[in-house]
């Protein structure tokens, strides 16, 4: 059950896993999230399916490693070993139509969770144009897949080591500001999607964005994901992880982020101290 | 003479048991349940048995009991109740059973519960007598949902002779009794023995599926299932939808006692899920949630651990019991207040806004309403706060099974037996009542189970 079968370094800290999860890869949509729990003492997080084959029975989530858990799943789990847990496939689908134009803009980790999402637009019938971003050529991967499933892929790095020099942001406010974009879709970390938000209200294009709040069970049952869209109070994990951008409360996510800084800290410490132990 | 009191049961000292997880009451000795067996009258009418959602025989299995016969005891017990330890632990006896004792209109009535938990125990020390497994029907039936409805469900399905598999979206089966109830009041160990119970009667357990997700109701009954029993519970929390909920620190119960209990945040950083708690914790509501996480935040470190509830001390609906061990701990209550806002400082928890209520006349379920008294606010100092208001019923498969009536509160619309507006489709506990008891939601899961039989061998046989 759920066992690894390739796992293979996509960039610094960031690995792709294949995983045996046949029901999830029979239902699985674009924009759909698995919950995973590595181990009898784990904790249940998060994790967007990149791609899935439903002939072979096989999920692809790709990983950044941040904390304790990413991070022991990088270190510590190789092809052959399992998962304890892999429970999806949750949330609700992205909105796929026919919309026309459609821009989807990737920021670090967020290319795997885009290319789901433009896949099915570009099978749509939607003419997508992709822009993804990271902080340095070493930290982009996928760009080949990427570019399979759109008919344009812009690539940014903030020091300029590959494609153009700067943010995601200034390609896409060019792109809605010369007019033509129906609808944009983002997905990366909170700071980029707010701006990326903020780009879109201003040139009055929706903008559809995936939401990373902090998860426990991914069924509707805890609130902790509780986000605020359009002054509501939503859980991310039932009624999104996809909503309106320029509805989201932004600073509220940020901050929610936060809740566990101090925990996630120690925990991550504590594990740096019982590998070297183990390994001494 | 009857002795005009319940032989008391031994508990660990309020003072040490706020630092640990461990159960708080010791159950009887052998002499102590058969001295506390022996105060039961026999009752020609035994209006026990009607107190009871189950109608265990209660004269018979103490009978036994009072003369040491605990074998005898239990196997009484479980012809109607297959859950006796759980149930013995955690239902409301003094409205149930115990609230009708005929003992209990001039002294206090038998200690129902604790005869029953303790035969349960003392079988589970021993080895548990499987329940007869039924002839192979050929007939396969999908239970969704591992709390107390669907494993009552389950063992009465296997009885009958079903194949049955039961679906759990959660990584651990056991519904409420894994993720709600903390280990103090009812170990963990003991929801495992019973679920692998079930196992060895053959019933095959499929974690992390989530009905309406993973597949649908209609999946299932397309894919060689004749029927499904649909207990998913009432596991949506609610808010008080007050300004600030949002804010770092505030909880729902399910969410802080699913950290604590299923994820076994209070062994953090052995395990990897966390849990912060502050200084001074509130917790809002007044039933069973709200004293499990009033009594949880105190072992998580808490100094000091209100519950803020809008109606009076009369009205709690909680278990007297939990009542008692909470005041006991040192939980302070506060009575007809309720918040009106969170207030924080840089995004965390920092205070609550509180209004102070008065009883108005009574609203349909006979409560007399709380109204707020106009300029009565005042403010209280805390880091944490946990909502404990109620859940509501899981709409995933409601949502996602065509045809599946449900009423206006969200439950799943469904007759006395359990059947619902779909053929083949049967729902019970709480998807069903909406928050009840443990149970409650077993009876309807064993009813659901005598139901599904009928239903298969009338109907469906009849047409193959
Ligand atoms: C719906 C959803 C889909 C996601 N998809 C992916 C994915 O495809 N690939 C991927 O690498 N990550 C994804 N994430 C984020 C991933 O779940 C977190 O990185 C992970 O839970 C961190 O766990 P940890 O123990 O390693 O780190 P922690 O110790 O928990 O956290 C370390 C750092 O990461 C931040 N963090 C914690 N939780 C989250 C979160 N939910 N989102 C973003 N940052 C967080 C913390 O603020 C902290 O700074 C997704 C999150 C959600 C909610
Ligand atoms: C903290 C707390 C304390 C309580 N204390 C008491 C008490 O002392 N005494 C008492 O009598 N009652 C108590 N109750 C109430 C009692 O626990 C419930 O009434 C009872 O558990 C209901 O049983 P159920 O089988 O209907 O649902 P649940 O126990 O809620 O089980 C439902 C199960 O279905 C699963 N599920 C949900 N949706 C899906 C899906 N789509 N697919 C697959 N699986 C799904 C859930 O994960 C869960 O495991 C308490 C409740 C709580 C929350
Ligand atoms: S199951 Fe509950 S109500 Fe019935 S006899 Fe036992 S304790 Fe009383
Ligand atoms: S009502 Fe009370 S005294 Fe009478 S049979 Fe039942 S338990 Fe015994
Ligand atoms: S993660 Fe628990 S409700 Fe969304």
């Amino acid at each position: 059950m759920y066992t690894i079968l390739e796992k293979r370094r996509l960039a610094h800290g960031i690995q792709e896993y294949t995983v045996e999860a046949p029901l999830v890869a029979r239902a699985a949509k674009a924009g759909q999230f698995v919950v995973i729990r590595l181990h009898q003492r784990g904790e249940r997080i998060p994790i967007t399916l990149a791609d899935w084959d439903p002939d072979r029975g096989t999920i692809t989530l790709v990983v950044q490693a941040v904390g304790k858990t990413t991070v022991e799943l990088e270190e510590c789990f190789q092809e052959g070993d399992a998962l304890a847990d892999v429970v999806g496939p949750l949330g609700e689908p992205s909105e796929i139509e026919d919309y026309g134009r459609v821009v989807c803009v990737a920021g670090g980790v967020g290319i795997a969770p885009i290319h789901p999402v433009a896949r099915a637009l570009k099978e749509a019938g939607n003419e997508v144009i992709c822009i993804a971003g990271a902080r340095n050529q070493g930290l982009l991967f996928w760009l080949d897949r990427l570019s399979q499933v759109c008919h344009e892929l812009i690539v940014t790095t903030d020091d300029g080591s590959y494609g153009r020099k700067g943010l995601v942001t200034e390609p896409l406010k060019e792109l809605v500001g010369a007019g033509r974009v129906d609808r944009v879709w983002a997905i990366g970390p909170a700071v980029m999607m707010k701006f990326c938000s903020l780009v879109c209200q201003e040139a009055g294009v929706p903008i559809i964005v995936s939401l990373n709040p902090i998860m426990v069970d991914g069924t509707g049952m805890c609130g902790a994901c509780r986000v605020e869209v359009d002054g509501q109070v939503r859980f991310g994990c039932v009624d999104g992880p996809e909503f309106p951008g320029d509805k989201v409360n932004w600073d509220l996510l940020i901050a929610r982020l936060s809740a566990f800084k101090e925990e996630e800290r120690c925990a991550l410490e504590r594990y740096r101290e019982l590998l070297k132990e183990a390994t001494a | 003479m009857i002795r005009k009191t319940q032989v008391p049961m031994r508990e660990q000292d309020p003072r040490e048991r706020i630092h640990n997880f461990q159960e708080v009451p010791y159950g009887y000795t052998p002499e102590e349940a058969i001295q506390e067996a022996k105060r039961c009258l026999q009752c020609k009418n035994a209006p026990c048995i009607g107190g009871c959602p189950v109608e265990i025989d209660i004269p018979r299995f103490i009978a036994h009991l009072a003369e040491g016969d605990f074998r005898g005891a239990i196997r009484v017990i479980k012809e109607s109740n297959n859950l006796p330890a759980i149930c013995g632990r955690v239902c409301p006896q003094e409205t149930q059973c115990e609230g009708v004792c005929t003992l209990g209109k001039k002294f206090e009535p038998v200690a129902i519960g604790r005869l029953e938990r303790f035969v349960a125990d003392w079988e589970r020390e021993r080895g548990v007598e499987l329940p007869p497994v039924g002839e192979p029907t050929g007939f396969r039936v999908a239970v969704v949902g591992s709390g107390p409805a669907g494993l009552a469900c389950a063992v009465d399905l296997r009885r009958f002779g079903h194949a049955v598999t039961m679906f759990e979206a959660l990584h651990e089966p056991g519904g409420v009794l894994m993720y709600g109830i903390p280990e103090f009041r009812l170990p963990k160990d003991i929801v495992r023995a019973e679920i692998a119970t079930l196992q060895e009667m053959g019933v095959e357990l499929v974690t992390n599926a989530v009905v309406g997700k993973t597949f649908t109701v209609d999946e299932l009954l397309a894919d060689g299932y004749q029927a499904v029993f649909v207990g998913t519970g009432a596991g949506l929390p609610r808010f008080l939808g007050v300004p600030g909920e949002s804010l770092i620190g505030v909880y729902s119960a399910n969410e802080f006692l699913t950290r604590v209990n299923l994820m076994r945040a209070y062994r953090f950083p052995e395990y990897d899920t966390p849990i912060r708690v502050g200084r001074r914790v509130a917790v809002v509501g007044g039933g069973n949630v709200a004293m499990d996480a009033a009594r949880t935040a105190l072992r998580l470190g808490a100094e000091e651990v209100l519950v803020l509830y809008r109606r009076t001390e009369a009205e709690m609906p909680a278990r007297r019991e939990e009542i008692r061990h909470a005041r006991e701990e040192g939980v302070v209550f506060h009575f007809l207040v309720s918040p009106v806002r969170f207030l924080g400082e840089r995004g965390e928890l920092a205070g609550v806004e509180c209004i102070r209520m008065e009883l108005g006349a009574p609203d349909e379920s006979g409560r007399r309403r709380p109204v707020p008294i106009e300029g009565s606010e005042f403010v209280i100092t805390i880091e944490t706060a946990v909502i404990a208001i109620g859940n509501q019923p899981h709409p995933l498969v409601p949502r996602t099974t065509p045809g599946l009536s449900v009423t206006r509160w969200g439950t799943i619309q469904a007759d006395e037996e359990g059947a619902t507006s779909r053929e083949g489709v049967f729902a019970g506990g709480d998807i069903v009542t909406g928050a009840a008891t443990v149970i409650s939601a077993m009876g309807a899961g064993k009813k659901a189970a005598r139901a599904i039989d009928r239903y298969l061998r009338e109907r469906v046989a009849s047409r193959a």
